[in-house]
């Protein structure tokens, strides 16, 4: 099998065009950085390939055999067959970037209507056709903020994944952008309120929440926030788990600027913490300052309705150094994941999902602060993930839950060494009572093991 | 050839819209955060979501619906076995905290992958972590930066990049808070050594380059280059854009590259998704491995970690370890090659690029091939004399292609080619594709202006009005009047 049609054409082809060999074509190349030959093995057969992916994959243990009850902003959700199905479709699968918009009609269509969905869950204006994951999308965002206010200082809650601040740090050096961390209340897990107003200041560009936060948390003091940003007139930007705006309020109608979060949940597989799905939506004042491609209605020129890339002046193609973002392939093949699943699912269907994460988060929180060396550190409303405290070391408590076949909560000591003995749990619709009335079991077990 | 559907399939929202019915009330859910306002997204019928995707579908061009040339972008044929594999659920659903005791599968493959594209690129480490190619530029820019700083070098802020670099280059630079020294090309279309020489100094911080560059001519003057480029005490970054031109004949690392990014979208084979994801591995010299991101893949004696303690880490760029799906097909598409394979696939590529090239010069005088002859994987034809005599643009020309059933190339790339039509087959087109391409665009060069001017006329819509859909700023269905 090959994937090179020419081969056995190679001498034929060449002697049309007026050449001796192969290597003629590379006579550019300097004789001392040749290449000889690389030290790699020979070529496989398919079924070679296959068989020795499949060893492979065997020293692998899936969430389908384990089961998950790890947090962190990455769970295992329900992908119904259609997600896999419309993805699979070669003409989507196999495109690249819609540059020329009459070939791409079908996924500019389907990516306006992602952008719709977005922008409606979120409660925003517009919203683009993806970032890279919701760790880019934050440090996007803080860029973006200093290009609308002209400042330099951007604050985060102190409880966010520590990946994601390292990733923002990255992202904002560059700009000199300052990053500041707010912190939480040590009794609710939500933002500190007056360390809050205290830090504000005429050099805040914005201010970034999380809702639900990296504990799993409500901020539900969200109108008491944006009050606090409009003294100062810095941006709102709020990072969203799109699963919980069934049952919440939209970030837009409590006054958010600026929307981004991670939308791998909507159809896309965990992969190993792989492709994700950087959401990002705002409000239509700052539509020129957004990274990432947009896709824009407009005509053809017998006044048909249709659809192509819209404000690429923006985009490094066209603007180069001076490019809101120097992002050019995406993650379009997750927003289509993210379109296909939100249009089987239905706004219906995304509360009652959203009302079954919290339900059963509320019982696993609840089961597991009934048990003796269990607590629930925070105070505060959670959705479908929560930190517990645990007076066994959770590595020795991960560990015995491995051995049950249980992954057990993320141990928070990376993220703050306060929390050392506190572990991040997370269940999803795919979890149910029993599940967790045996995860109960088993914990029990832990301390007399 | 490709036939596009011509569907008049309507918006989710038109197919039906939202019931209007309160949602749900949660009484746990703190007031101030209760949702008060249903969703207004579309209940409709599993039926019909196939169905409208499908249609849409088929009114989109893939690689599989045929030839593809866009220059630069390495639309190779996509083997179906890597998304059989992909797929598998011992892959695909896995969690980034799992115990690693359980995901050694995986850590194996991405351990071999970076050893696999180090002996590629004769880099000394790689990271698998950047998303895309301009992902994999910012943290080069990124490693740059540590680099000099940990020197103590840090009045280092220009980077010298040529004119027919990538969009991406620019923008990358200016993200990590680089200055842009834009250097113009020689009447070679190649890097003007003199120019180079007189730009570098005690502030230049590295030099970004591709080679083959845009316009697929191979920088042949490479060791000058970078001899130059480190004598001035700065880096040399590979853009591998154009890696599918010289696997298994040159490496950036025996040129005197410090820094490589790879497109494992473009050149390894993994499929473009409409735009994403993609993957853009970073490789290094040792030197500048301390400053690669967390974790590192490591062989220990019990198997693959993830090792995060490394005090001169830059830290992170993305959320976890790095698009593993698309790590996972450029992993099978390496081991089903082999070493002869990939370098046969960059001598067809190679062949395919001038093989085209020579037969539309001689057959159709009209497109015109500014610098020199000799070109690697892409080529770049100029249609300024056929603007010129029949107002016939290279715009036109792409439209048109697509009545011929074929995917234009890229055009009015790179910046220094006037109406340019930059060519890049790749090794997965046959003869008899190459000569249709031929064919057509001879064609095209002969029927009459108007005729051109008004293409696509088989496509699902006809010419689009790009600039009225930023003029428009309708970007949501909500937003439609």
């Amino acid at each position: 099998m090959n994937f090179i049609p020419n081969s056995s054409l190679k001498n034929e082809m060449l002697k049309e065009i007026g050449y001796g060999s192969i290597d003629e074509l590379f006579e550019d190349i300097p004789k001392q950085i040749r290449v000889k030959h690389l030290k790699l093995d020979s070529a496989k057969s398919q079924m070679d390939v296959e068989k020795h992916m499949r060893l492979l994959s065997e020293k692998n243990s899936s969430c389908q055999n384990l089961k998950c009850f790890l947090g962190g902003g990455i769970k295992p959700h329900y992908i119904p067959a259609v997600v896999r199905s419309v993805l699979s479709r070669a003409e989507f699968l196999t495109a690249y970037t819609p540059y020329q918009s009459e070939a791409s009609q079908g996924f500019l269509k389907a990516m306006f209507e992602y952008q719709s969905m977005i922008a409606e869950i979120t409660g925003m204006d517009c919203a683009n056709c993806s970032l890279y994951d919701g760790a880019t999308a934050l440090g996007e965002a803080a860029l973006m903020s200093s290009r609308i206010t002209k400042r330099n200082v951007f604050l985060i809650p102190q409880h966010i994944a520590w990946e994601k601040k390292s990733v923002l740090v990255n992202y904002t050096k560059g700009a000199d952008i300052h990053i500041k961390e707010i912190p939480f209340d040590q009794k609710t897990g939500k933002i500190h309120l007056e360390s809050l107003e205290k830090m504000l200041s005429s050099d805040v560009s914005g201010i970034y929440i999380e809702n639900p936060n990296g504990f799993g948390i409500f901020e539900d003091d969200v109108d008491i926030i944006k009050e606090l940003t409009k003294k100062t007139k810095s941006l709102l930007v709020v990072g969203i788990d799109p699963l919980s705006l069934g049952i919440i309020r939209s970030p837009g109608e409590y006054g958010a600027d600026i929307v981004i979060g991670e939308g791998r949940a909507l159809g896309n597989n965990m992969d190993f913490g792989g492709s994700g799905l950087g959401l990002f939506s705002c409000k239509q004042e700052y539509l020129r300052q957004i990274p990432g491609r947009i896709i824009g209605l407009t005509k053809d020129d017998q006044g048909r309705q249709a659809f192509c890339m819209a404000m690429q002046t923006r985009e490094q193609h066209i603007r180069r150094a001076k490019a809101t973002s120097n992002i050019c392939t995406n993650e379009g093949l997750c927003a289509l994941a993210a379109v296909t699943y939100l249009s089987w699912i239905g706004g219906d269907g995304l509360e009652k999902l959203s009302y079954d994460n919290f339900k059963i988060a509320q019982y696993l929180s609840n089961s597991l602060n009934s048990l003796e060396s269990f607590s629930k550190t925070f105070s505060g409303t959670h959705f479908n993930e929560c930190v517990i405290r645990s007076k066994t070391d959770p590595t020795k408590v991960n560990a015995y839950l491995l051995k049950k076949g249980i992954l057990g909560g993320v141990p928070l000591k990376r993220w703050d060494p306060f929390l050392k003995h506190d572990m991040l749990f997370g269940v999803t619709e795919l979890h149910s009572e029993e599940d967790i009335d045996h995860l109960i079991n088993v914990l029990e077990e832990v301390d007399h093991v | 050839m490709f036939r596009s559907a011509r569907y008049e399939e309507p918006l989710l929202c038109d197919l039906s819209m939202v019931t209007s019915k309160k949602p749900q009330k949660v009484k746990e859910i703190p007031g101030s955060l209760m949702r008060t306002k249903s969703i207004s997204l579309p209940n409709i019928d599993e039926t019909q979501v196939v169905r409208h995707f499908h249609r849409l579908s088929q009114m989109n061009y893939g690689i599989d619906s045929g030839i593809y040339p866009l220059g630069s972008c390495t639309m190779k044929y996509n083997p179906k076995i890597n998304e059989a594999i992909a797929n598998w659920e011992r892959f695909s659903c896995l969690h980034p905290y799992q115990p690693i005791s359980t995901v050694q599968g995986t850590l194996q493959m991405m351990y071999e992958l970076e050893r696999y594209l180090a002996e590629i690129t004769g880099m000394d480490a790689f990271s698998l972590q950047p998303a895309a190619g301009a992902h994999g530029e910012f943290l080069g820019m990124l490693l740059t930066k540590a680099y000099h700083q940990q020197r103590n070098d840090n009045d280092r802020i220009d980077v010298i990049i040529p004119d027919t670099a990538h969009g991406t280059n620019p923008a990358s630079v200016a993200m990590a808070g680089f200055n842009v020294v834009e250097i113009p090309s020689t009447d070679q279309g190649m890097v003007d050594i003199d120019l180079l020489e007189r730009t570098v100094s005690d502030k230049t911080a590295c030099f970004m380059l591709t080679n083959p560059n845009t316009l697929g001519i191979f920088e042949s003057d490479i060791l000058k280059i970078a001899s130059i480029v480190h004598d001035a005490g700065a880096l040399l970054y590979y853009d591998g854009a154009n890696m599918n031109a010289i696997m298994g004949k040159a490496r950036p690392a025996d040129m005197g590259f410090d820094i490589v990014h790879l497109n494992l979208h473009k050149t390894f084979s993994t499929p473009h998704g409409g735009g994403g994801p993609g993957s853009g591995p970073v490789g290094v010299t040792k030197k500048l491995e301390p400053f690669l991101p967390v974790p590192r893949i490591i062989k220990t004696k019990d198997g693959f970690d993830l090792l995060y303690d490394i005090p001169q880490s830059i830290g992170k760029l993305r959320g976890f370890y790095g698009n593993i799906g698309v790590l996972l097909r450029a992993y099978v598409y390496i081991k089903l090659l082999g070493k002869e394979g990939l370098t046969e696939a960059s001598e067809i590529a190679v062949l395919n690029a001038n093989y085209m090239k020579e037969k539309i010069l001689k057959r159709c005088p009209d497109y015109e091939l500014p610098f020199k002859q000799l070109r690697k994987h892409e080529f770049v034809l100029s249609c300024e004399k056929l603007m010129k005599e029949k107002g016939i643009r290279a715009m036109d020309i792409a439209k048109h292609l697509l009545d011929y059933g074929l995917h234009p190339p890229t055009v009015y790339f790179p910046l220094i080619v006037k109406e340019a039509l930059m060519i890049e087959p790749t090794e997965s087109e046959s003869k008899t594709d190459l000569d249709r391409y031929i064919d057509a665009l001879c064609m095209i060069a002969n029927e009459p202006t108007e005729k051109v001017k008004k293409a696509p006329y088989t496509m699902p819509v006809s010419r689009v009005d790009e600039v009225g859909a930023t003029r428009s700023g309708i970007l949501t269905w909500k937003q439609i009047p």
